[in-house]
């Protein structure tokens, strides 16, 4: 775990004193509210529907028990005793109060925590791969190079004025977990011809209300030409990059319009410019760096407690067969804990529950925990044999749900319950599909799945690249939802295709059963997912299915 | 021009708390839909959302709100407004708790 040096420290402690004085000029009426809101929202401080709302980095989704401790401190204090995990690995408190944001802030700063760049056209919170340093198929730990990327972009002077935010995100296996493609910059590690690790680049990519696949624009860069490569793709985005309109702002919008050939053009050119102007100075900090990532001492222990547990219990069972994925260390696992409860609020996690997860970590997980983009809690080195109390913890405090990467396991964004933007529900959708399904016991019989939901155009619920997407839309003043079938966030991303009309609130969760029916109806088998089953026969059957023969007519 | 105008209520958030408030007639923020001004002139409309504006130290982001006449005071007429009256449906957290009776 990287340790804030003082420099960081002294960095987020000045921050944090600026933005008390300027919370205390804002109150007494030295700033309006022109002058604060921009002041306000550096410091991740939104104005949402019901209350303010603070938006916590947690960078590369990475935090020790102590940190979540502190989370749960602030629930308690500050807020309603919880916080919202979001597709951004960050956490959001829905209900802070404008005079204690300070307070707050003073509290993140004492575990090494903040929410600087956690809004405006700035690089954002670096992402990565909730897997990262424990998965079996890992190149390297992308983390060191996002704390590099962290440290690098945060306050840079060139890069707080962008025409738009910018993302950045980071994977370190073959296999995507990171969703790179749908990201400004997306960093997928590799190797070359001689082994050496390095970085497929991918630029262009965006969800929102023009979604985008992001292009490779290098296919292997040398780990040591990580920051002025980004900095020369950062530097080609702040010159073309569209001021004049916001909705053609983002770096997609540029490479469209630029053409991929003459943007990899100019990049690399920026680049050659760039290169030489790094002395080492950023190789020896990520060698710094990455000693602080270095994997724990692992236990070494017999597993048969695990595999009693495995035939005796069906419930640890089934847990196990959902939950766990393959660590690098035969002996040990990687669990998610299921955010998703039927009926609970996705990514929702009371003070409780994060006591609960920073004992375990701190127990059983080597002070280990991540936050995923799918908006559940990892704790990525759990010993086997340590797996069966680490489950039966989980259960008595409601975290016990088998079901990642099954139905109930839906993306969804905060949506029109607290969302100023949004222009629908997304929440109560989400609950709703979860206890349907659960009620007629068909989640495990569709399988793998994965179910995105967005309550406006922005599309932070990822329901671009969900196998099911649905987004929330007001239709005349009434909340209309848009499917979408056979999008994909990993190493083949794809985009997902409308169905055609949208559906009316109560209408949404029954046209969702008609699709999945339509799927069992037709699969080859019960090994043949949702996804790989709609890439074989395409829309046709599912439109008909939504809206009869002739309405599937009407909206081809 | 006046035929046509939909009626609004001025509504805005607590500087301090963030909540949910509306412009009352007697120059007052309630936390009720029911007790804010119906505003049925589109002149009187943007009077009263310039009053709102000027009072940086109550409240933040004031506008106008579509409304409609009800038995027991203005209803509003939007669902985005409708959830703003009671606070998310996930929770019974904001207006819905703190003012159980309403």
């Amino acid at each position: 775990m990287y340790d804030y040096t003082d420099f960081d420290e002294a960095f987020v402690r000045a921050r944090v004193a600026q933005f008390t004085d300027q919370v205390n000029r804002r109150l007494d009426g030295s700033l309006t509210e022109d002058e604060f809101r921009p002041l306000r929202l550096m410091n991740g401080l939104y104005l949402q529907l019901h209350a303010y709302m603070l938006r916590v980095a947690i960078p590369y989704g990475t935090l020790n028990a102590r940190q979540m401790r502190q989370l749960a401190h602030i629930a308690d204090t500050w807020d309603k005793g919880y916080g919202h995990f979001t597709t951004r690995q960050n956490i959001q408190f829905n209900w802070p109060k404008l005079p204690d944001v300070p307070a707050i802030l003073g509290a993140l700063a004492d575990v090494g925590m903040h929410a600087i760049q956690t809004s405006g056209n700035c690089v954002r919170n670096v992402t990565a791969d909730h897997f990262a340093g424990a998965a079996a198929d890992e190149i390297e730990d992308p983390r060191p190079y996002a704390e590099l990327l962290r440290q690098w972009s945060t306050d840079h002077p060139e890069f707080q004025f962008l025409p738009r935010k910018f993302k950045i995100a980071i994977s370190g296996a073959p296999a995507d977990r990171a969703v790179t493609a749908a990201h400004d910059i997306g960093l997928r590690m590799t190797r070359n011809a001689a082994g050496e690790p390095g970085f497929q680049v991918f630029v262009g990519g965006g969800l929102g209300r023009t979604p985008m696949i992001a292009h490779q624009v290098r296919d292997f860069l040398p780990v040591a030409d990580l920051l002025p490569y980004v900095e020369a793709v950062l530097s080609v985005y702040n010159t073309l990059g569209r001021r004049d309109n916001k909705y053609k702002a983002r770096i997609k919008i540029t490479l469209f319009e630029t053409g991929k050939a003459e943007l990899t053009r100019l990049i690399e050119e920026r680049f050659a410019e760039l290169r030489p102007q790094f002395g080492g100075a950023d190789q020896a900090l990520l060698a710094d760096i990455r000693a602080a990532f270095a994997m724990p001492a692992l236990k070494t222990a017999a597993t048969a407690p695990f595999e009693q547990a495995y035939r005796a219990d069906p419930v640890f069972r089934a847990w196990a067969d959902r939950n766990l994925a393959r660590h690098r260390d035969a002996d040990h696992a990687i669990v998610t804990i299921s955010l998703k409860a039927h009926g609970a609020t996705p990514g929702d996690a009371t003070s409780a529950q994060m006591r609960l997860i920073a004992e375990l970590a701190e127990t059983h997980g080597h002070d280990q925990i991540r936050i995923s983009h799918e908006q559940n809690v990892i704790l990525p080195h759990v010993h086997k044999s340590d797996l069966p109390g680490v489950h039966a913890a989980l259960v008595k405090a409601g975290l016990g749900t088998a079901n990642v990467g099954l139905l109930s396991d839906i993306i969804a964004c905060p949506g029109m319950d607290y969302c100023s933007l949004a222009t629908a529900r997304s929440i109560p959708v989400a609950q709703e599909l979860a206890l349907h399904f659960q009620a007629l016991q068909l989640e495990h019989d569709v399988g793998d799945l994965k179910i995105k939901i967005s309550g406006c155009i922005n599309a932070c619920g990822h329901h671009h690249v969900g196998h099911i997407g649905i987004l929330g839309l007001d239709r005349a003043g009434v909340e209309n939802y848009q499917i979408t079938l056979g999008g994909d966030g990993t190493e083949t991303a794809t985009i997902g295709e409308k169905t055609g009309p949208g559906f009316a609130y109560d209408e949404i969760v029954p046209a969702i059963e008609r699709i999945l029916r339509t799927y069992i109806a037709l699969r080859t088998s019960a090994d043949e997912t949702f996804l790989q089953a709609y890439r074989r026969v395409g829309m046709g059957p599912f439109r008909a299915a939504l809206y009869g023969s002739e309405g599937a007519q009407d909206a081809a | 021009m006046a035929r046509n105008f939909t009626p609004k209520v001025v509504t805005a958030n607590r500087l301090r708390e963030g909540d949910v408030v509306y412009l009352t007639a007697a120059d007052t923020w309630t936390p009720f839909h029911h007790e804010a001004e119906l505003i049925e002139d589109e002149a009187h409309a943007q009077m009263r959302l310039l009053h709102a504006a000027a009072q940086k130290l109550q409240v933040v982001g004031a506008y106008l709100a579509d409304a409609k006449a009800g038995p027991n005071g203005p209803e509003p007429t939007h669902f985005r407004e409708q959830f703003r009256t009671r606070g998310p449906s996930n929770y019974s957290h904001g207006k819905q708790a703190d003012h159980p009776n309403v």
